[in-house]
């Protein structure tokens, strides 16, 4: 034969060199894709280490409520669906659901039969997103735990993960349940969970969120890294309690008493 | 060659019946693609002119809106700066639309002829659009 083995090792060496070269030139002649440095956030937006929400409870009827409920579920296109299968991203509870820690056996009749308006508490350390297999659940810098419906594959690990039940599940199509379309917002599709937000699309153009803007001053909003902050001030002059506590989670939603 | 008139009719017939898929649609060409762009917020603009040039467009939108998708969602970017300088809401629903009103005609007309079917709209909410086009979404029709 005309080859032994040192010609054979040679045309392999040589072979494995053309070849890694050969990948390096097709990366490098492969069109670049467009640039990320082109895109900014909007000069406009509301900015913030670690976004919280303070609740005046005091401040707050059964009315208020179902208006800020309202104004939330309009502006994000929340179908309205009124079975077990309803999608909500803020609610109201009695204090008993709300605060189940609580161990008083017995609270004054004001807090007890309260509507107390929940919502995803945006935790420090969520549950939901450590479980959720495709990263579309995810803890922005500023402290939002938020959601890309473009990865959402209705798994529903993070509806089993929260302990406060913030997330609903899309078990049809929400758009005949949407009575009147916000045509500036998405809707979702079948098969997706959803949640608040804490209105990133309106900090984005410098508006609160949707729900503290109709609050009247019952909701405060703001950054709870900041010792100047409304927030904290109202922390700081009042006492408040948070849900559930105990697990750990750090929910950034705190309820005034 | 024994039985040759069977055998040649069963050839004829055969290969009649492989290039069926080729006879049957000679001179059936589906029409090329035509986008249209007048929409009445395009014929207002002083300067006709999409956010890239329009060949980068034609090749790249899909990437684009991919990037714009991350870019909003995950990072938080709201702005894009285009190669001419000028800034853009990065936004399918708010910025796309707003100058391509007609979806039917500008996104469907290539995405049908191509068989491409991107799922934007079972979530972006679509332009609302007066007139019914015929050759509208093929998915939609059936």
């Amino acid at each position: 034969m005309g080859i032994n083995r040192r010609e054979f090792l040679k045309i392999v060496g040589i072979s494995a060199v053309a070849g890694l070269g050969g990948a390096t030139a097709v990366d490098l002649l492969r069109r670049a894709p467009v640039e990320a440095s082109q895109a900014s956030p909007n000069p406009k937006a509301l900015t913030a280490k670690r976004w919280a929400m303070v609740i005046d409870t005091r401040k707050l009827t059964e009315a208020d409520c179902q208006r800020m409920i309202e104004a939330c579920h309009r502006v994000h296109n929340v179908p309205d669906i009124g079975t077990k299968q309803e999608v909500k991203w803020i609610w109201t509870e009695e204090y008993e659901h709300a605060f189940p820690d609580d161990m008083n056996e017995f609270v004054s009749d004001e807090v007890k039969h309260k509507p107390f308006l929940m919502l995803c508490n945006h935790c420090d350390q969520p549950a939901c997103v450590r479980v959720c297999p495709t990263k579309a659940t995810f803890k922005r810098a500023d402290g939002i735990v938020m959601m890309d419906m473009h990865r959402c594959i209705g798994c529903r690990f993070c509806m089993a993960a929260c302990p406060f039940g913030a997330r609903s599940f899309n078990f049809g199509d929400p758009r005949p349940y949407v009575k009147e379309e916000n045509r500036k917002y998405p809707t979702r599709m079948r098969g997706v969970v959803e949640k608040c937000t804490f209105c990133t699309e309106r900090l984005e153009e410098g508006l609160m969120p949707a729900c503290v803007e109709v609050s009247n001053g019952a909701l405060i909003f703001g950054d709870l890294d900041d010792p100047n902050s409304e927030v904290r001030q109202a922390l700081r002059s009042n006492y408040s309690i948070r849900r559930k506590p105990n697990l750990g989670t750090q929910p950034c939603v705190y309820y005034i008493v | 060659m024994y039985d040759g008139g069977k055998i040649i009719t069963g050839l004829v017939v055969f290969v009649g019946l492989v290039t069926f898929p080729l006879w049957s649609n000679v001179g059936k060409a589906a029409k090329k693609p035509d986008p249209k762009i007048d929409t009445p917020v395009i014929q207002q603009l002083a300067e006709k002119k999409c956010i890239e040039p329009k060949a980068f467009m034609q090749a790249e939108h899909m990437k684009i809106l991919n990037d714009w998708r991350d870019s909003v969602v995950r990072d938080g970017n709201k702005l894009y700066v285009s190669s001419s300088g000028k800034t853009f809401n990065m936004s399918l629903q708010n910025e796309c639309m707003n100058c391509h009103s007609n979806k039917k005609q500008f996104c469907d007309e290539c995405h049908n002829y191509t068989d491409v079917k991107p799922y934007c709209w079972t979530c972006h909410i679509e332009p609302k659009e007066k007139e019914k086009v015929a050759w509208a979404s093929i998915e939609e029709n059936s």
